[in-house]
């Protein structure tokens, strides 16, 4: 992966002294607490619910096993011995002290780690594919891009103050796993002619106001990438609301002008920027790329014959394999998922003691690195076939083997209202009911393939716009009920979930998915998955079945008429 | 109070009047002042023969919804231009100085006015700025000794370094 050179550290060194200074100059009254909020937030700073929550950015999910090590014992000096991996691949610690913050700062800075711009209206962290670099689909590895569209985003003099946060994703797989078409720019990379290039999507969003963005560009050779994203923020920071938070995201702008007359001066902007400074050279693509090289595969871990008769032995083993681990494109070696989804444990919650025996593992059987994925696991992207079984053996033992990978339990949620201050509603012990209702494997393996997904609020942190079912904590009448939608999906065919009806209570949620659940159980044919039936059968089904007998709508209203 | 303005890295006292239309003033109607004088876009552009026929030194006020492509064709008659902040946090006026500077090659002053702080100064000065009205009660000598320098370079093409730092490495 990247390594800092004496750039990457001197800057972010002094980004530690400056925060320091910073924090300071409040503590004295020499900011006010208005002037402090961004600055802080630039650097991942909350203040929320209970403590101040802290964001720490991993860069396009990628992690060593000293940065883990690192975040492990940053998690357990200066917080209660875990942390919370969220849709953006980030850590987040939920009980700091502020006037810890810069000391937190200079012990991740010394393992090339920050909190730059992890939150505030700014340029965010830039996500990209789990299995970038590894996945068998892959045309091309997007992590030297993303390397140069870091660098580029960090600091930038002439975006630091947006309308609103900005986030970036990049791609270059056959199947999109990194939601680019629900970004506000989403960027695909793919080969046109024998040159590689992307397609530009823009103006995408999941929260308030959900959009499928828009390609703006189909393709654009990937040395101008940087030129062109200076003109589509310089659109945008020029031209986007600033009047109306709710309103200033990138997406409002694009459906406000239409996506023609948004192409129309992004163009115009470029054309002054084109072929100039910003134009990526091979040299400098060649220098990151080679971060990116291979590790020493073996030529030998091919024979898996070891696994295929442990597989048929051990059925518990048979179900980890089935679910946690992916193809890679080496013969002989996988991609391993460490599922954070233990049923009853906070989705994406890792103790200290397991990011450390996260980190053996990478040392031992992943050539010492690791990936976060959006849906809040950790990857080991390189295991030998034949170590398979010593990796379950540990990773179950440190309560990271359940084997719910595209399951019903394995459950993007967010923080919530447990911790956060925007929450309209709690989202883990949602998750963590259903997870209680589906404990049993059998029947959680039978239900097959299934995205759900949890969002406190309509800031959509739990992406639950795009999960098969969706589940949206909103307050009425400041009591917390949840909205659920069904049919949502991220990939190529990305789209929203549809509304199934007015919202439940907590209490009602899990036998809610119960229902839905049957309601497949019993119309799916052959091999359909939960998706394939909804698609087939519609939404009626499963919304007679989750309101029988439970007045809504116009009968509703005509009940309490009556009453 | 003032604003403490900041230039060529010290600190200076203000020569520049900026003119402001109270109420029931209208940029037709209301009556020029003499001196240096910085004057808002539409007043510029209502009384433009008369503010050139009587004034040498001519500055110009840009508020962030105010397009420098309106001015473009003006831009030799300022010896200043100044962009206001109303909130430090609307960031419309970095991308105004960048384009004065790298689209129209304004060479006067771009003077950066409103809620001028501290911690702005290093992306101001790398976008285009080099006059910075400080706002008032602040310590413009904290910010002199520490604000520009908070970084020592930057990634990406600007202002004040036009070659990006991957075009510069050794």
């Amino acid at each position: 992966m990247y390594k800092y050179d004496a750039i990457d550290r001197q800057l972010v060194n002094e980004r530690v002294a400056q925060f320091r200074d910073q924090v300071r100059r409040w503590q004295s009254g020499e900011l006010t607490n208005d002037e402090f909020r961004p600055l802080r937030l630039q650097n991942g700073l909350y203040i929320q619910r209970h403590a101040p929550m802290f964001r720490i950015a991993v860069p396009y999910a990628m992690m060593n096993s000293a940065q883990l090590r690192t975040l492990a014992s940053v998690a357990r000096k200066y917080d209660r011995g875990y942390g919370h991996f969220t849709t953006r691949h980030n850590l987040q610690l939920n009980w700091p002290k502020i006037e810890d913050v810069p000391d937190i700062l200079t012990e991740l800075a010394a393992v090339e780690m920050h909190a730059i711009q992890t939150s505030g209206n700014c340029l965010r962290n830039i996500t990209t594919d789990q299995f970038a670099g590894v996945a068998a689909d892959e045309i091309i590895d997007p992590r030297p891009l993303a390397e140069i569209l870091r660098q580029w985003t960090t600091f930038h003099p002439e975006f630091a103050f947006l309308p609103r946060k900005f986030k970036i994703a990049i791609s270059g797989t056959e199947e999109d796993r990194a939601v680019t078409w629900f970004h506000d720019i989403g960027l695909q990379l793919k080969q046109e002619n024998g040159e590689t290039g992307f397609t530009v999507i823009v103006g995408g969003g999941l929260g308030r106001t959900p959009i499928r963005g828009q390609v703006v560009r189909e393709f654009l050779p990937w040395q101008h990438i940087l030129s062109y994203c200076e003109a589509i923020l310089r659109v945008y920071n020029r031209f986007g609301r600033r009047d109306n938070a709710y309103k200033a995201r990138i997406k409002i702008l694009v459906q406000a002008l239409g996506v023609e007359e948004f192409t129309r001066l992004v163009e115009a902007e470029w054309e002054h920027g084109k072929d100039g400074p910003a134009t990526i050279t091979q040299a400098e693509f060649d220098r990151v790329a080679a971060h990116f090289t291979a590790p020493a595969y073996s030529a030998e871990a091919a024979d898996d014959s070891y696994i295929a008769a442990r597989r048929d032995a051990e059925k518990p083993f048979a179900r980890w394999l089935e679910r946690n681990t992916h193809a890679h494109k080496v013969a002989g070696y996988a991609a391993v998922t460490l599922s954070l989804k233990q049923h009853g444990i906070a989705p994406g919650d890792i103790t200290s003691e397991q990011m450390e025996t996260v980190a053996d593992l990478a040392d031992r059987y992943s050539f010492g690195e690791l990936r976060i994925s959006h849906e809040q696991n950790v990857i080991l992207a390189d295991v030998r076939q034949g170590d398979l079984y010593a990796v379950w053996q540990a990773a179950r033992d440190a309560g990271l083997a359940t084997p719910n990978i595209g399951l019903l339990t394995g459950i993007i949620c967010c923080p919530g209202g447990d911790f956060c201050d925007l929450a309209n509603a709690k989202s883990i012990p949602i998750a963590n009911a259903i997870q209680a209702r589906f404990d049993d494997l059998d029947y959680l393996f039978d239900i097959g393939e299934i995205d759900l997904n949890i969002s406190g609020c309509m800031n959509a942190c739990g992406h639950h716009h795009v999960g098969h079912i969706g589940v949206l904590g909103v307050d009425k009448n400041d009591a917390e009920f949840y909205q659920v939608t069904l049919g949502g999906r991220q990939g190529n065919e990305a789209k929203l979930g549809k509304v199934i009806g007015p919202s439940f209570s907590a209490g009602e949620m899990p036998d809610v998915v119960a229902k839905i659940i049957d309601v497949y159980i019993e119309n799916r044919q052959d091999e359909e998955r939960f998706l394939d039936t909804f698609d087939r059968i519609g939404i009626d089904p499963f919304k007679n079945r989750v309101y029988e007998g439970r007045a809504h709508g116009k009968a509703k209203a005509a009940e309490k008429e009556a009453a | 109070m003032m604003a403490q303005l900041i230039k060529n890295r010290t600190a200076q006292a203000d020569t520049w009047l900026t003119l402001e239309l109270a109420e029931g003033d209208t940029p037709e109607t209301l009556a020029l002042p003499a001196g240096d004088v910085i004057f808002p876009l539409a007043v510029w552009q209502a009384r433009k023969a008369e503010i050139i026929s009587c004034h040498k030194r001519i500055g110009l006020l840009l508020q962030p919804d105010e397009r420098v492509e309106d001015v473009a064709g003006d831009l030799d008659y300022f010896i200043v231009i100044a962009i206001n902040f109303p909130k430090f946090v609307d960031g419309r006026g970095y991308s105004t100085a960048a384009l004065l500077r790298q689209r129209y090659h304004y060479q006067g002053e771009v003077r950066a006015v409103g809620e001028v702080l501290h911690d702005q100064l290093f992306y101001l000065q790398r976008v285009g700025f080099d006059s910075y009205a400080l706002k008032e009660g602040k310590d413009a000598v904290y910010a002199l000794a520490a604000g520009f320098s908070a970084f020592s370079d930057g990634y990406q093409a600007s202002t004040s370094q036009p070659q990006p730092y991957f075009r510069r490495r050794a």
